[in-house]
C-alpha cells in the first residue's frame, strides 16, 4: 500500500491505482457482463472475399433449439439499417444484402438463449453465393478490366477511392532537378493488426417501455459513438447511454462502429430482450480495423555535401472493402504528410491514393497517431538508405540534417508546426548511452570475420493530440477533449472525462494532475470515464491524446477550481485574494506562512460557510481546444546478429531514448514505453495480415497472427531528455505511441546496415528469415 | 471458438477406456492432454459424438529405463521429458526436443503420446522417433501390438493405429556412444517449425556406426531421411561427409512454399540444420556434451 503521505503529484512513479483492481481479478470488461434475460449472438461471416449474394436460408437455423432470431441483410434493410456510414464519409453494410467484398464480412446473425444454440444455429444457415474475382492489391484494384467492388455506390465506374496531395510540386521539382544525388526507397509497410487481447464486444439493452438504449461496448470513444449511433439509428441522443466498462486493450481498434454492435442493437430492439456479442480471436483478427497496407515511394535529393535538399512521397493505400479509416476528416491519408519528420528539408511533396480492395475495411491507427507511423518509418529507412549510399555515418547524416533546436517552432514543408524539439540531444544521449563509438568499431571488426552484424537507428517526431478544432474533427465533431472535476466537502474529489482508459493508467495519471494542480493527493481522487451519461463529452483516447487534450483540461478546470478555493480561502482567513499564496494544497497569507487553509479546509467550506453570494459547492468542467499538435520525438538505437545459416536475426540491444515533454508518471511512461517497443519489434519481425490470390486471409488467429511474448523481445534499455511543449498547460506531449511509430525502423535499419556489406537496400516487414535467407543467398553469403 | 456438442466420457481405467473404444472408438476421439484435440473441436474442424479422456489413467506417464530401452509413457507430459535431468547424458535429444515445443503452458499440459498420435507433420516428437528408431506399444481390447516409428506415421493427421487402439509406450533403443541433437527454425516460442531436424548418431571409435535423421515440416509427415543415415555409416564424420549427407537429406526433404517460406529456403534449412546436428550430435557421442 502506497503510504499515505505519497502526493502524488506531476513526476512521482506511484504505482497505477487501476492495477490492484485488475491483479485481483475484480476488472469489469464486457464479457463480464451478464444482465437478466440477457441473449447471445452470433455472426455468420463469408467464406469468400468476392461473391455475389444469391440467398440466404434461415429455415433450419430459426427452427433449431434456443434460438429466436436470425437476422439477415434483407431484414436490417427494412429497418434501413443494412448500411451505416464509415468515419471516412463512406458507407459500410452492416449485414449484406447484395454482394459480400471481403472474407469474414457480416452476412446474418442468430441471437439464441445461449452463445453454444447460437453458433450451432449459425452453422445451420444456408448461404448460396456466386463467388466473383477478388482483388487482393492496389496493383490489381487499378487493372483495367479489374471488377467493380463497390458497384453499390452510384458514380463509382472504379476501384480508387481518393487522391490526396500535400507539399509543393513545383519548388519540389525544381529541388530535385537540381540535386546531386537522388536515393529512391520502394517499401511495403504491410497491413498488421492491433490485435487486443479483450476482443470487441457489446451488450445491447434496450428498454421497451422507456426506449432507453444503454450499450455497453468496448470503445475508445464512447461519446462520438453515442452521437453516430443517434444519428445513424434516429434514436434520441438522450436516450442513448453507451458505457464503456474496463477494456483490455485497444490500439485504434476499438474506435470504429462495427456491425456487430449495430446488430446487437437492432436486435436488443426488436426482442426486447438484452443482446450480448463478444468476438472469437478470429472474428476480431478478419474483420475489425487492421492497420498500414501502404505501398510507398520515397525520393530524397541531396547535394553533393549530404544536405537534403527535397522529399518526393507516392503512395498507394490500400484501404479494403469500404473506406473506413478512422481519421480527422480534413486528411484522407491521415497525418501522413507529416514525413519530413526530424529533418529541415526545404521542399516536399507528397500525393495519396486509396485503393478499394476485397480485404476488411477500417485503415486504424495502431498505437498510432493517424499514419504517423507509415510516414516515420518511410522516412527513417530512407535516411539510413541514403546515409549508406552515400559513405556517410547514419547518426552523422541524421545530425547533419535535423531541424536544429533554435528552429522551433519549426514549420515545415507541408504545413505542420513544430512546437518544441532538440533532436541533436536526444540523438547524443542515445549514442552516448550505446557507447555507438566502439560498437561501431566491433561491427567493423566481426564482420571481417564474417559476421553479419549491424546497427540501426530511427530519430522519429511524433504529432500527436490530435487536435485544434479548426482542423480536426471526425463526422464534424471537433477533437477538444474534457475535464470535470467534483470536489466533495471532505475534500475528496471525483474526475471524469471524455477520454477512455484501455489500460494507460488513465485513473492514476489524471488523478496525478489533480494533486499536482489542485493539491488534493491522487489517492483521494476518483477518476471515472467511459459512461456517457455522467463523463462530460470528449473525443475519445488514441492518437496519443489524452494527455495532450484531456490532460490539459484536466489542468485547467483544476486551476479554475484553485481561483475558486483562493476566493473562499480569503473568505475563510479574512484576507485580501491577492494576498494570497499558492503551495500545493494550501493557501497562505503572505508573509505568514502558518496562517492558511488547505485544499480540504476550502472544500468543506465550499459546502458549509461560502461567501456572501457565492455559489455553493467546488467544481467545475473544462473543454480543452489544444491551439496546436504536440511534437514528442525520440532516437532509437537497435544492434542486431544475423545467422547467416538461417537468416534468423538476433536483437542484441535496443537503446530508446524518448522525449515526450514533461513525464507525469514516469513508471507510466516508461511501461508505455516498453509496451510500444515491444509492438515494434511485434510488426518489424513477425506481425502480418496477408492474403492469398482468392482473397483468403491469412492471419486469421493467434498461430499464424503472430504476437511477440516476454520470450522473444529484447531487453530495452531506456533514456530520456525532456523539452517540455510550449502550448500544453503542464508541458506534456503524449508517449503511448512514440515507441510503436519509432523503433519498427529502427529494427528494419540494423537488418539493412548489416546487409549493406551486401548491397541489400531493402526488406519489406515482417522481416522474416526466409526474406533474409533469400537476401543473403543472393549475396552468395551462405553457412 | 464453440465446439459442437459431445458425449464425454474418463474411465478410470485402461481395461475400460478400450473397452469404450471398442464400442464406439469409430465415433470416438481420445483425448490426452487436450492441447491438439480441443482447439481442434473449438474450430468446429473435429466433431466427434464421444471424447474419451484418457489423461487421468494411471501408471502411463513417466520416462523408466528398462531392457536397454527408455520406456515413455504415453501420458508423459513434454515438461516432464524437458526437466528431466538424467535424460540430458542418456539421450540428450529428448529434453532439446520438449524445450523446442510450442510454450510452457503446452509443455504443462500435452503429452508426447498425444503428440505423436496427433500426427502433425510439424510436430517434434515424430522427427525424433524417426531418428531414435522407436517402437509404438498400442494396446486395444484384443491386446497388444508395436509399430515401428517408421511405419506409424502413414499421412498428415494419420498413423497406423486404428480407432479401437490407445498408444500406451514408446521404447526408445539406448546404445553407449551414443547422442542427439534437435535443431528448429520458429518464428516465435509457441510457433510449429517452419523447419526441424533431427539427428542421433551412434559412434563406433572415431566412425559413425549408425545415425538417424528425422526432419520436421518439409513433407506430409515427419520425415526419415533414409539415403543420409545410410552414406554416414561407417564414415568418420567429416566435413565432407557430413556435407553430403546434409545435401542427400536436404534432397529427400518435400517442402512446400507458404507463409513461412520458399521451398528453396526450407530446403536449404534442412541442409544447414543436418550439418549442425551432426556435429553437435557427434561430440556429445564422443562425450564433449
Ligand atoms: C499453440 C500451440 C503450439 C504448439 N506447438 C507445438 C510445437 O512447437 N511442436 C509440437 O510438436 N507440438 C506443438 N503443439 C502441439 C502439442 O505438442 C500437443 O500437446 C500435442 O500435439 C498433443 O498432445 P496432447 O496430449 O495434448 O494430445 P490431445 O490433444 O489430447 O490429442 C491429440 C490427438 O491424439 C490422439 N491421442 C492422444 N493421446 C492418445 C493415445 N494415448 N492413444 C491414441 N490416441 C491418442 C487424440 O485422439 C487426438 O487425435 C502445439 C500446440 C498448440 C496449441
Amino acid at each position: 500500500m502506497a503510504a499515505t503521505h505519497v502526493h502524488g503529484g506531476i513526476g512521482e512513479s506511484i504505482k497505477r491505482k487501476e492495477d490492484s483492481r485488475f491483479l485481483h481479478g475484480k476488472g469489469n470488461y464486457i464479457d463480464d457482463l451478464a444482465l437478466p434475460g440477457m441473449l447471445h449472438m452470433s455472426i455468420l461471416r463469408s467464406p469468400h472475399a468476392h461473391a455475389r449474394l444469391k440467398s440466404v436460408d434461415t429455415s433450419a437455423a430459426s427452427g433449431m433449439p434456443g434460438v429466436i432470431a436470425v437476422v439477415t441483410g434483407e431484414l436490417m434493410a427494412q429497418h434501413k439499417l443494412a448500411w451505416m456510414p464509415t468515419l471516412s464519409n463512406d458507407t459500410q453494410a452492416v449485414l449484406a444484402t447484395d454482394k459480400v467484398r471481403f472474407q469474414g464480412q457480416e452476412v446474418a446473425a442468430v441471437i439464441a438463449e445461449t452463445r453454444y444454440q447460437a453458433e450451432d444455429a449459425r452453422d445451420a444457415i444456408v448461404v448460396d453465393y456466386e463467388v466473383l474475382t477478388a482483388v487482393t492489391s492496389p496493383e490489381g484494384a487499378k487493372t483495367a478490366g479489374a471488377p467493380l467492388i463497390r458497384d453499390d455506390k452510384e458514380n463509382q465506374k472504379d476501384n480508387h477511392i481518393y487522391h490526396w496531395e500535400s507539399g509543393d510540386q513545383g519548388t519540389t521539382r525544381a529541388a530535385f532537378a537540381k540535386a546531386d544525388k537522388v536515393v529512391r526507397l520502394h517499401t511495403f509497410y504491410p497491413r498488421c493488426h492491433p490485435a487486443p487481447l479483450e476482443t470487441c464486444g457489446c451488450v445491447a439493452d434496450v428498454n421497451g417501455v422507456t426506449g432507453k438504449a444503454t450499450i455497453y461496448m468496448t470503445s475508445q470513444a464512447p461519446h462520438a459513438i453515442r452521437t453516430v449511433f443517434a444519428l445513424v439509428t434516429g434514436l434520441p441522443e438522450q436516450n442513448i447511454r453507451v458505457i464503456s466498462p474496463d477494456i483490455g486493450g485497444g490500439f485504434g481498434n476499438k474506435v470504429p462502429v462495427y456491425p456487430g454492435y449495430v446488430v446487437a442493437t437492432a436486435a436488443s430492439l426488436l426482442i426486447g430482450r438484452p443482446v450480448k456479442w463478444i468476438e472469437d480471436r478470429t472474428e476480431n483478427l478478419i474483420s475489425t480495423g487492421y492497420a498500414r497496407d501502404f505501398h510507398m515511394t520515397g525520393d530524397l535529393a541531396l547535394d553533393k555535401d549530404g544536405k537534403i535538399t527535397a522529399l518526393r512521397v507516392h503512395l498507394d493505400s490500400d484501404n479494403g472493402a469500404f473506406f473506413a479509416d478512422a481519421q480527422p476528416s480534413k486528411f484522407k491519408a491521415g497525418l501522413f504528410h507529416i514525413v519530413t519528420g526530424s529533418y529541415d528539408i526545404p521542399t516536399a511533396h507528397i500525393t495519396a491514393d486509396g485503393y478499394y480492395t476485397n480485404k476488411a475495411p477500417g485503415g486504424v491507427a495502431y498505437r498510432c497517431s493517424f499514419r504517423v507511423t507509415e510516414a516515420s518509418y518511410l522516412i527513417e529507412r530512407l535516411i539510413t538508405n541514403a546515409a549508406i549510399e552515400i559513405g556517410m555515418d547514419q547518426a552523422e547524416f541524421r545530425k547533419k540534417n535535423f531541424i536544429r533546436k533554435d528552429q522551433f517552432p519549426y514549420h515545415s514543408a507541408t504545413g505542420w508546426v513544430y512546437d518544441s524539439g532538440d533532436y541533436h540531444k536526444a540523438m547524443d544521449v542515445a549514442l552516448d548511452q550505446l557507447g555507438y563509438d566502439e560498437l561501431r568499431k566491433d561491427v567493423e571488426k566481426r564482420r571481417k570475420q564474417g559476421e553479419v552484424t549491424g546497427i540501426g537507428i530511427a530519430s522519429f517526431t511524433e504529432v500527436v493530440g490530435a487536435g485544434h478544432g479548426a482542423d480536426f474533427d471526425i463526422l464534424g465533431l471537433r477533437m477538444f477533449d474534457s475535464a470535470e472535476l467534483r470536489v466533495h466537502p471532505t475534500g475528496k474529489a471525483m474526475l471524469r472525462m471524455g477520454t477512455k482508459s484501455q489500460g494507460q493508467g488513465h485513473e492514476t495519471t489524471f488523478a496525478q494532475i489533480v494533486a499536482e494542480e489542485l493539491g488534493i493527493p491522487a489517492a483521494d481522487v476518483a477518476v471515472e470515464e467511459g459512461d456517457t451519461d455522467t463523463a462530460p463529452y470528449g473525443l475519445g483516447t488514441y492518437a496519443s491524446r489524452s494527455t495532450p487534450v484531456a490532460g490539459a483540461a484536466t489542468a485547467m478546470v483544476s486551476r479554475k477550481l484553485r481561483e475558486k478555493g483562493r476566493k473562499i480561502a480569503a473568505h475563510l482567513l479574512e484576507a485580501a485574494e491577492e494576498d494570497l499564496e499558492w503551495e500545493r494544497g494550501r493557501f497562505f497569507v503572505k508573509g505568514s506562512p502558518d496562517k492558511g487553509k488547505t485544499i480540504q479546509e476550502i472544500a468543506f467550506a465550499a459546502y458549509t460557510n461560502l461567501p456572501e453570494g457565492m455559489e455553493a459547492g467546488l467544481e467545475g468542467v473544462h473543454y480543452y481546444d489544444p491551439p496546436n499538435m504536440t511534437y514528442p520525438f525520440g532516437t532509437y538505437a537497435v544492434v542486431v546478429d544475423v545467422d547467416k545459416g538461417t537468416g534468423q536475426v538476433k536483437v542484441k540491444r535496443v537503446v530508446a531514448v524518448d522525449d515526450c515533454g514533461v513525464r507525469i508518471n514516469p513508471m507510466i511512461v516508461e511501461g508505455q514505453i516498453h509496451g510500444g517497443l515491444t509492438e515494434g519489434f511485434g510488426i518489424a519481425f513477425m506481425e502480418l495480415i496477408t492474403f492469398d490470390a482468392e482473397g483468403n486471409c491469412i492471419g486469421s488467429n493467434f498461430m499464424d497472427y503472430l504476437l511477440p511474448t516476454a520470450w522473444e523481445s529484447p531487453k530495452f534499455e531506456l533514456g530520456e531528455t525532456v523539452t517540455p511543449s510550449p502550448h500544453h498547460p503542464l508541458g506534456a506531449k503524449g508517449v503511448g505511441e512514440s515507441p510503436t511509430v519509432g523503433s519498427p525502423a529502427a529494427y528494419v535499419n540494423a537488418v539493412i546496415d548489416a546487409l549493406s556489406p551486401y548491397g541489400v537496400k531493402n526488406i519489406d516487414m515482417p522481416v522474416t528469415p526466409d526474406k533474409v535467407w533469400a537476401a543473403l543467398r543472393a549475396a552468395g553469403v551462405s553457412e | 471458438m464453440f465446439p459442437a456438442a459431445f458425449d464425454y466420457r474418463a474411465p478410470s481405467s485402461l481395461a475400460e477406456a478400450v473397452d469404450i473404444l471398442r464400442q464406439r472408438g469409430e465415433e470416438a476421439k481420445v483425448m490426452a492432454g487436450g492441447q491438439s484435440l480441443i482447439p481442434l473441436l473449438k474450430l468446429r474442424f473435429s466433431q466427434p459424438a464421444l471424447v474419451v479422456d484418457i489423461g487421468r489413467l494411471p501408471n502411463l506417464a513417466g520416462v523408466e529405463r528398462k531392457d536397454g530401452h527408455l520406456r515413455v509413457g504415453a501420458l508423459t507430459r513434454h515438461v516432464q521429458v524437458e526437466s528431466n535431468t538424467d535424460l540430458r547424458t542418456l539421450c540428450p535429444i529428448l529434453p532439446e526436443a520438449a524445450h523446442w515445443i510450442a510454450d510452457p503452458l503446452i509443455r504443462n499440459q500435452g503429452t508426447v503420446g498425444g503428440s505423436v498420435c496427433h500426427a502433425d507433420p510439424q510436430g517434434d516428437w515424430g522427427s525424433v522417433m524417426l531418428a531414435l528408431d522407436a517402437d509404438f506399444v498400442a494396446r486395444s481390447e484384443s491386446g497388444e501390438r508395436t509399430i515401428k516409428a517408421a511405419d506409424f506415421f502413414q499421412g498428415p493427421f494419420t498413423t497406423a493405429l486404428r480407432p479401437d487402439e490407445v498408444l500406451t509406450e514408446i521404447r526408445i533403443p539406448l546404445a553407449a556412444h551414443s547422442a542427439g541433437a534437435y535443431n528448429k527454425l520458429e518464428r516465435k516460442v509457441g510457433d510449429f517449425a517452419t523447419v526441424a531436424v533431427a539427428v542421433q548418431v551412434e559412434m563406433n571409435g572415431d566412425k559413425i556406426a549408425k545415425a538417424g535423421i528425422g526432419l520436421t515440416s518439409v513433407g506430409d509427415r515427419n520425415l526419415k531421411a533414409r539415403d543420409a543415415e545410410k552414406s554416414l555409416a561407417g564414415k568418420q564424420p567429416t566435413d565432407e561427409a557430413i556435407a553430403e549427407a546434409a545435401r542427400l537429406a536436404a534432397a529427400a526433404a518435400e517442402p512446400k512454399a507458404d507463409v513461412r517460406g520458399s521451398a528453396e529456403f526450407k530446403r536449404d534449412i534442412v541442409r544447414v540444420f543436418v550439418q549442425r546436428g551432426l556435429k553437435t550430435a557427434v561430440a556429445r557421442a564422443r562425450g564433449g556434451q
